[in-house]
Protein backbone atom coordinates (compact mmCIF):
# COMPACT_ATOMS: atom_id res chain seq x y z
CA UNK A 1 0.00 0.00 0.00
CA UNK A 2 1.24 3.51 -0.69
CA UNK A 3 3.18 5.26 2.01
CA UNK A 4 1.16 7.31 4.53
CA UNK A 5 1.95 11.02 4.34
CA UNK A 6 -0.42 12.40 7.01
CA UNK A 7 2.41 13.36 9.33
CA UNK A 8 4.16 15.73 6.94
CA UNK A 9 4.46 19.09 8.69
CA UNK A 10 3.88 17.61 12.15
CA UNK A 11 6.08 19.05 14.87
CA UNK A 12 6.71 17.34 18.20
CA UNK A 13 7.11 19.09 21.58
CA UNK A 14 10.58 20.44 22.35
CA UNK A 15 12.82 18.38 24.63
CA UNK A 16 15.61 19.70 26.86
CA UNK A 17 19.01 18.12 27.43
CA UNK A 18 21.49 19.13 30.16
CA UNK A 19 25.03 18.91 28.83
CA UNK A 20 27.60 17.55 31.31
CA UNK A 21 31.37 17.26 31.30
CA UNK A 22 31.52 13.52 31.92
CA UNK A 23 29.13 12.80 29.06
CA UNK A 24 31.21 15.00 26.75
CA UNK A 25 34.33 13.05 27.76
CA UNK A 26 32.56 9.70 27.35
CA UNK A 27 31.29 10.62 23.90
CA UNK A 28 34.65 12.02 22.80
CA UNK A 29 36.28 8.74 23.87
CA UNK A 30 33.69 6.65 22.04
CA UNK A 31 34.26 8.45 18.74
CA UNK A 32 38.00 8.85 19.17
CA UNK A 33 37.99 12.65 19.30
CA UNK A 34 41.17 13.06 21.30
CA UNK A 35 41.48 16.85 21.48
CA UNK A 36 42.12 18.11 25.04
CA UNK A 37 39.33 20.66 24.43
CA UNK A 38 36.84 17.86 25.12
CA UNK A 39 38.58 16.66 28.30
CA UNK A 40 40.44 19.50 29.99
CA UNK A 41 38.41 22.48 31.17
CA UNK A 42 41.46 24.76 31.35
CA UNK A 43 42.49 23.89 27.81
CA UNK A 44 38.99 24.63 26.52
CA UNK A 45 38.87 28.01 28.29
CA UNK A 46 42.35 28.89 27.07
CA UNK A 47 41.10 28.24 23.53
CA UNK A 48 38.24 30.70 24.03
CA UNK A 49 35.36 28.40 24.95
CA UNK A 50 33.27 29.23 28.02
CA UNK A 51 33.86 25.71 29.35
CA UNK A 52 34.69 22.15 28.32
CA UNK A 53 33.42 21.85 24.71
CA UNK A 54 31.70 18.94 22.97
CA UNK A 55 32.73 17.54 19.57
CA UNK A 56 30.26 18.63 16.84
CA UNK A 57 28.78 15.11 16.50
CA UNK A 58 27.71 15.29 20.17
CA UNK A 59 24.56 16.75 18.65
CA UNK A 60 23.30 13.19 18.16
CA UNK A 61 23.23 12.80 21.94
CA UNK A 62 21.16 15.86 22.75
CA UNK A 63 18.93 15.54 19.66
CA UNK A 64 18.06 11.89 20.32
CA UNK A 65 15.29 12.51 22.81
CA UNK A 66 13.54 14.82 20.34
CA UNK A 67 13.94 12.43 17.39
CA UNK A 68 12.75 9.30 19.23
CA UNK A 69 9.09 10.30 19.57
CA UNK A 70 9.00 11.45 15.96
CA UNK A 71 10.36 8.22 14.51
CA UNK A 72 8.16 6.10 16.79
CA UNK A 73 4.98 8.10 16.21
CA UNK A 74 2.25 5.79 14.82
CA UNK A 75 0.93 8.72 12.83
CA UNK A 76 4.21 8.69 10.91
CA UNK A 77 3.88 4.95 10.54
CA UNK A 78 7.48 3.78 10.19
CA UNK A 79 7.97 0.01 10.32
CA UNK A 80 11.01 0.02 12.58
CA UNK A 81 12.13 -3.49 11.66
CA UNK A 82 12.38 -2.47 7.99
CA UNK A 83 13.94 0.96 8.66
CA UNK A 84 17.45 1.93 7.68
CA UNK A 85 19.24 5.19 8.25
CA UNK A 86 19.62 6.46 4.69
CA UNK A 87 21.38 9.77 5.00
CA UNK A 88 22.18 12.46 7.51
CA UNK A 89 23.13 16.10 7.46
CA UNK A 90 24.13 18.51 10.21
CA UNK A 91 24.76 22.25 10.02
CA UNK A 92 26.53 23.55 13.10
CA UNK A 93 26.43 27.02 14.64
CA UNK A 94 27.19 27.65 18.33
CA UNK A 95 29.56 25.20 20.03
CA UNK A 96 28.05 23.24 22.92
CA UNK A 97 29.73 23.28 26.33
CA UNK A 98 29.44 21.73 29.79
CA UNK A 99 26.53 23.40 31.60
CA UNK A 100 24.53 24.20 28.48
CA UNK A 101 20.87 23.24 28.30
CA UNK A 102 19.95 22.42 24.73
CA UNK A 103 16.36 22.42 23.52
CA UNK A 104 15.55 20.44 20.38
CA UNK A 105 12.42 20.40 18.25
CA UNK A 106 11.73 17.79 15.58
CA UNK A 107 9.53 18.26 12.51
CA UNK A 108 8.53 15.85 9.78
CA UNK A 109 9.53 17.59 6.54
CA UNK A 110 8.81 15.06 3.82
CA UNK A 111 7.48 11.57 3.25
CA UNK A 112 7.68 10.05 -0.21
CA UNK A 113 8.01 6.78 -2.04
CA UNK A 114 10.65 5.74 -4.54
CA UNK A 115 11.40 2.27 -5.97
CA UNK A 116 9.02 0.64 -3.51
CA UNK A 117 10.76 2.24 -0.53
CA UNK A 118 9.39 4.88 1.83
CA UNK A 119 11.57 7.93 2.57
CA UNK A 120 10.97 9.79 5.84
CA UNK A 121 12.76 13.10 6.25
CA UNK A 122 12.87 14.82 9.64
CA UNK A 123 14.44 18.09 10.63
CA UNK A 124 15.71 18.85 14.13
CA UNK A 125 16.62 22.33 15.32
CA UNK A 126 18.53 22.77 18.57
CA UNK A 127 19.08 25.97 20.52
CA UNK A 128 20.86 26.87 23.74
CA UNK A 129 19.38 28.92 26.57
CA UNK A 130 20.63 32.13 24.96
CA UNK A 131 18.34 31.29 22.06
CA UNK A 132 21.25 30.62 19.71
CA UNK A 133 21.09 27.71 17.37
CA UNK A 134 23.62 24.96 18.00
CA UNK A 135 22.71 22.62 15.14
CA UNK A 136 20.16 21.86 12.48
CA UNK A 137 19.86 18.21 11.55
CA UNK A 138 18.22 16.57 8.54
CA UNK A 139 17.54 12.89 9.21
CA UNK A 140 16.49 10.61 6.34
CA UNK A 141 15.22 7.15 7.13
CA UNK A 142 14.35 4.58 4.49
CA UNK A 143 11.77 1.85 4.97
CA UNK A 144 11.98 -1.09 2.60
CA UNK A 145 8.94 -2.71 1.06
CA UNK A 146 6.27 -0.08 1.59
CA UNK A 147 4.33 -1.00 -1.52
CA UNK B 1 48.58 20.43 5.37
CA UNK B 2 47.06 23.67 6.59
CA UNK B 3 43.40 24.49 6.14
CA UNK B 4 44.18 27.93 4.71
CA UNK B 5 46.46 26.49 2.05
CA UNK B 6 43.97 23.99 0.67
CA UNK B 7 42.89 24.31 -2.94
CA UNK B 8 40.52 22.50 -5.22
CA UNK B 9 41.75 19.02 -6.07
CA UNK B 10 43.94 18.58 -2.99
CA UNK B 11 43.74 15.14 -1.43
CA UNK B 12 43.45 15.38 2.36
CA UNK B 13 45.29 12.99 4.70
CA UNK B 14 43.40 9.76 5.30
CA UNK B 15 42.03 8.95 8.72
CA UNK B 16 42.20 5.26 9.63
CA UNK B 17 40.45 3.69 12.60
CA UNK B 18 39.72 0.10 13.53
CA UNK B 19 36.79 -0.16 15.95
CA UNK B 20 37.44 -2.93 18.47
CA UNK B 21 34.89 -5.62 19.29
CA UNK B 22 33.30 -3.63 22.13
CA UNK B 23 33.38 -0.19 20.54
CA UNK B 24 29.68 -0.51 19.57
CA UNK B 25 28.83 -1.07 23.24
CA UNK B 26 30.76 2.00 24.34
CA UNK B 27 29.20 4.09 21.57
CA UNK B 28 25.74 2.77 22.49
CA UNK B 29 26.30 3.92 26.05
CA UNK B 30 27.68 7.28 24.99
CA UNK B 31 24.99 8.02 22.42
CA UNK B 32 21.96 6.29 23.89
CA UNK B 33 21.42 4.17 20.78
CA UNK B 34 20.99 0.64 22.07
CA UNK B 35 19.48 -0.81 18.88
CA UNK B 36 20.44 -4.50 19.26
CA UNK B 37 21.60 -4.78 15.64
CA UNK B 38 24.69 -2.87 16.78
CA UNK B 39 25.49 -4.75 19.99
CA UNK B 40 23.97 -8.23 19.81
CA UNK B 41 25.41 -10.56 17.15
CA UNK B 42 22.64 -13.13 17.65
CA UNK B 43 19.90 -10.56 17.23
CA UNK B 44 21.64 -9.16 14.16
CA UNK B 45 21.83 -12.61 12.58
CA UNK B 46 18.20 -13.31 13.46
CA UNK B 47 17.19 -10.27 11.38
CA UNK B 48 19.35 -11.31 8.46
CA UNK B 49 22.61 -9.47 9.10
CA UNK B 50 26.01 -11.22 9.06
CA UNK B 51 26.70 -9.99 12.60
CA UNK B 52 26.33 -6.84 14.64
CA UNK B 53 26.94 -3.75 12.50
CA UNK B 54 28.48 -0.40 13.34
CA UNK B 55 26.29 2.58 14.20
CA UNK B 56 26.01 4.78 11.10
CA UNK B 57 26.42 7.90 13.22
CA UNK B 58 29.64 6.52 14.70
CA UNK B 59 30.98 6.12 11.16
CA UNK B 60 29.75 9.63 10.36
CA UNK B 61 31.70 10.86 13.39
CA UNK B 62 34.85 9.36 11.85
CA UNK B 63 34.21 11.33 8.66
CA UNK B 64 33.74 14.43 10.84
CA UNK B 65 37.11 13.72 12.48
CA UNK B 66 38.72 13.20 9.09
CA UNK B 67 37.63 16.69 8.08
CA UNK B 68 38.26 18.35 11.44
CA UNK B 69 41.84 17.08 11.62
CA UNK B 70 42.63 19.73 9.00
CA UNK B 71 41.84 22.29 11.71
CA UNK B 72 43.63 20.35 14.46
CA UNK B 73 40.31 19.12 15.80
CA UNK B 74 38.95 22.60 16.55
CA UNK B 75 35.22 22.02 17.12
CA UNK B 76 34.39 25.42 15.62
CA UNK B 77 35.82 24.57 12.20
CA UNK B 78 33.30 22.01 10.96
CA UNK B 79 30.19 23.89 9.80
CA UNK B 80 28.33 21.25 7.86
CA UNK B 81 28.54 17.56 7.09
CA UNK B 82 26.20 15.50 4.95
CA UNK B 83 26.57 11.76 4.36
CA UNK B 84 24.79 8.86 2.76
CA UNK B 85 24.88 5.48 4.44
CA UNK B 86 25.15 2.38 2.26
CA UNK B 87 25.84 -1.21 3.15
CA UNK B 88 27.09 -2.31 6.53
CA UNK B 89 30.13 -1.50 8.62
CA UNK B 90 31.65 -4.07 10.98
CA UNK B 91 33.73 -3.97 14.15
CA UNK B 92 37.33 -5.21 13.96
CA UNK B 93 37.71 -4.02 10.35
CA UNK B 94 39.67 -0.91 9.44
CA UNK B 95 37.62 2.10 8.34
CA UNK B 96 39.46 4.51 6.04
CA UNK B 97 38.14 8.05 5.67
CA UNK B 98 39.43 9.92 2.64
CA UNK B 99 38.62 13.15 0.87
CA UNK B 100 39.37 15.54 -1.94
CA UNK B 101 38.90 19.30 -1.79
CA UNK B 102 35.97 20.28 -3.99
CA UNK B 103 36.18 24.03 -3.45
CA UNK B 104 38.17 26.48 -1.38
CA UNK B 105 36.95 30.07 -1.44
CA UNK B 106 35.38 32.85 0.62
CA UNK B 107 36.76 31.47 3.86
CA UNK B 108 35.19 28.02 3.39
CA UNK B 109 36.57 24.70 2.25
CA UNK B 110 34.24 22.02 0.88
CA UNK B 111 35.57 18.47 0.83
CA UNK B 112 34.10 15.43 -0.93
CA UNK B 113 34.58 12.49 1.40
CA UNK B 114 34.15 8.72 1.58
CA UNK B 115 34.35 6.15 4.37
CA UNK B 116 35.26 2.61 3.36
CA UNK B 117 36.12 -0.74 4.87
CA UNK B 118 38.14 -2.40 2.13
CA UNK B 119 36.09 -2.02 -1.03
CA UNK B 120 32.91 -1.49 0.95
CA UNK B 121 32.01 2.20 0.84
CA UNK B 122 29.81 2.51 3.89
CA UNK B 123 29.72 6.30 3.80
CA UNK B 124 29.25 7.77 0.33
CA UNK B 125 28.65 11.12 -1.27
CA UNK B 126 29.77 12.86 1.87
CA UNK B 127 30.45 16.58 1.85
CA UNK B 128 32.17 18.42 4.68
CA UNK B 129 32.33 22.17 4.95
CA UNK B 130 34.99 23.83 7.11
CA UNK B 131 35.40 27.49 7.86
CA UNK B 132 38.76 29.15 8.14
CA UNK B 133 38.09 31.68 10.88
Amino acid sequence: MPVKTDAVGKQWPATAYEVGAEKIREFADAIGADSPLHRDRDAAKAAGFRDLVAPPMFCVVYSARAMGPAILDPEVGIDLVAMLHGSQEFEWDEPVCDGDVIETTATCKEIYERDGKGFYVFESVSTNRDGRRTVKGTWTNIVRGVS
Amino acid sequence: MKLDDLKQGDVIPELKVTPDKYLPHRYAGASGDFNPIHIDPEFAKAVGLPGNILHGLWMMAQVARGAAQLADGDPRALRRLSVQFRGMGFPEQELVVSGTVKAARDGRVVIDMVGAQGDNRVIRNAAAELSLS
